[in-house]
């Protein structure tokens, strides 16, 4: 028995790690799935509740997503001087884009101290409180992605089959957004100063990446080095460009796919090792 | 269906407890850049033991109080009974679907209706909407509210406002029971009719588990009783002996 080949002691034994770095937070995170009624029910009602008092409920978010773009199309449109029928669609989208990334992200950086009464009276899988934000921000992002078809439409501009791409571009997004927020929940269930840390990331982040900016306006060289830095600068590509009509390049959906990879594999491990601290924090 | 049990094998719960500064990275760093090794100790996280060695084997059938004094760790072994604590050091095996009707406001929003409430209320205690809405309608008559069962919950006297929710947490049975206190309230027609539904139900869970300070309520419940002080068993045995030697009679 003692002598057994290396390859069969080291097998398993490369198993028992490879379960032990993940195996809770696979566990939980299927069990969350699985309950999926509990977190569509109280993600949609985060909406409805904020939005019950009011006669339109929910488009509310749309109309004031309408405004706001409106009001930054016109002023940056002509303070840059670019034409607005190219301008306006690409400020829609991204702003649009914008909103579900730095909503999900600053607002999951909360995911459990909000949800503190519940985690601390109710079994049930950390995640669920995760997944709780991303559909709430998600069905908000579906309000306001009603703008753009409606941008392009009164501005007649067309789409291409190429369009098709952004829906690939929106599922990378979440996941990409999804990762981020399991790993930022637990720092800042731990040490809460960091929830406004990222809010200030993220509003720096929405100056730096070019959401009501083109990538054109930027000086040749200098703007593209930069620019590639910025992982947010990629999420946004792989959606806003195909409805602008061009394919999002090579580099953005490697740069895009690979955050996805490494960012989920460092998150789950780092959700697998605080799986049980995060209650005794609250 | 599983047969119901808990056990707890050497149980121990540590708390770390944070103040402004520990909770704050901020402050972490700085201490760290000036020299913060030195008085480690300062950093504002100490360490509370909340339960201590705690052994215990229950098994279905067994009716369990809980006594001890304020701060003796009730909750907190309440909350590792029912799986929301994992246990710091030791193990904790719960087998059997457990209810706790600790809070039962939990999930209630002012702003949506009784009958949304009812839903939300119920998801949150892990029942299926489907499940919910079969019954819905049960709830609503044990309630009594009638029309006012469409009106935002906020508009609702207290009074109304207990009603609904003892009705919809009490409206699924479960293996395991939790709870802290005698949940009843209400005016005098009502309350004979929680009474008698909550007797039900802890008549028929497998496992109940009652923290209280009445003798009456353990004495008529239980058939076990564990006294808890600092965080430890004091005393584990049948209700009328232990409840003897911690009411001092």
């Amino acid at each position: 028995m003692a002598q057994q080949s290396n390859s069969a002691i080291l097998q398993p034994k490369a198993r028992v790690i490879a379960t032990s770095l993940f195996k809770v937070a696979l566990q939980d995170f299927q069990a969350g799935i699985k309950q999926k009624h509990i977190f569509l029910t109280l993600g949609w009602q985060d909406i409805a509740t904020r939005y019950r008092r009011s006669r339109v409920g929910a488009f509310w978010l749309t109309l004031n997503m309408a405004v706001l773009i409106a009001t930054l199309g016109i002023i940056f449109g002509s303070l840059f001087g670019t034409p607005i029928a190219e301008f306006l669609p690409s400020v829609t989208i991204g702003i649009v884009v914008w909103g579900l990334l730095s909503a999900t992200i600053s607002e999951g950086c909360e995911s459990f101290i909000s949800a503190r009464d519940t985690i601390l009276q109710v079994k049930m899988p950390l995640s669920i409180h995760i997944f709780r934000v991303i559909t709430r921000n998600v069905l908000i992002f579906g309000h306001n992605a009603l703008i753009i078809p409606l941008v392009f439409i009164i501005l007649t501009k067309p789409v291409g089959l190429v369009a098709f791409y952004s829906i690939l571009g929106m599922v990378l997004l979440i996941l990409n957004s999804m990762w981020m927020v399991f790993f930022l929940s637990i720092i800042c269930t731990r040490f809460r100063d960091v929830t406004e840390i990222i809010k200030n990331i993220m509003q720096v982040m929405f100056y730096v990446t070019p959401i009501i900016w083109g990538v054109g306006m930027l000086p040749q060289k200098v703007g593209a080095a930069v620019l590639n830095f910025n992982p947010f600068y990629h999420l946004l590509c792989v959606v806003r460009e195909p409805l602008m009509g061009q394919a999002p390049t090579i580099f953005n959906w490697s740069v895009v796919v690979l955050m996805a990879v490494i960012g989920w594999t460092i998150a789950l491990a780092f959700f697998n090792y605080y799986h049980k601290r995060v209650v005794y924090w609250l | 269906m599983t047969n119901a049990f808990i056990k707890l094998n050497k149980v121990e719960v540590v708390f770390p407890v944070f103040n402004a500064v520990s909770l704050s990275l901020k402050n972490r760093a700085l201490s760290a850049i000036t020299g913060g090794k030195i008085d480690r100790r300062q950093d504002g996280i100490s360490l509370v033991k909340g339960l201590e060695n705690i052994t215990l084997n229950i098994r279905s059938g067994e009716r369990i109080g809980l006594v001890g004094h304020n701060g003796a760790g009730k909750t907190t072994l309440l909350r590792i009974l029912s799986g929301i604590y994992p246990p710091t050091s030791g193990s904790a095996e719960i087998s059997g679907d457990c209810i706790a009707l600790i809070n039962i406001g939990l999930g209630i929003d002012p702003e949506a209706t009784g009958r949304e409430n009812i839903l939300l209320r119920g998801v949150m205690m892990g029942i299926r909407p489907a499940a919910i809405r079969k019954k819905t309608d049960e709830i609503i008559a044990f309630t009594g509210l009638g029309d006012f069962i469409d009106l935002p919950f906020r508009t609702y006297s207290t009074g109304m406002q207990m009603r609904l929710a003892f009705a919809v947490s009490t409206c699924i049975q479960p293996q395991i029971l939790i709870m802290d206190e005698w949940l009843a309230t209400g005016d005098e027609e009502f309350r004979a009719r929680a009474n008698q539904r909550l007797s039900e139900i802890v008549g028929a869970a497998k496992i109940l588990i009652l923290a209280s300070h009445s003798r009456e309520l353990l004495l008529n419940n239980c058939t076990r009783v564990i006294w808890l002080e600092h965080g430890k068993i004091r005393m584990d045995g049948e209700s009328e002996v232990v409840l003897s030697a911690y009411y001092g009679v």
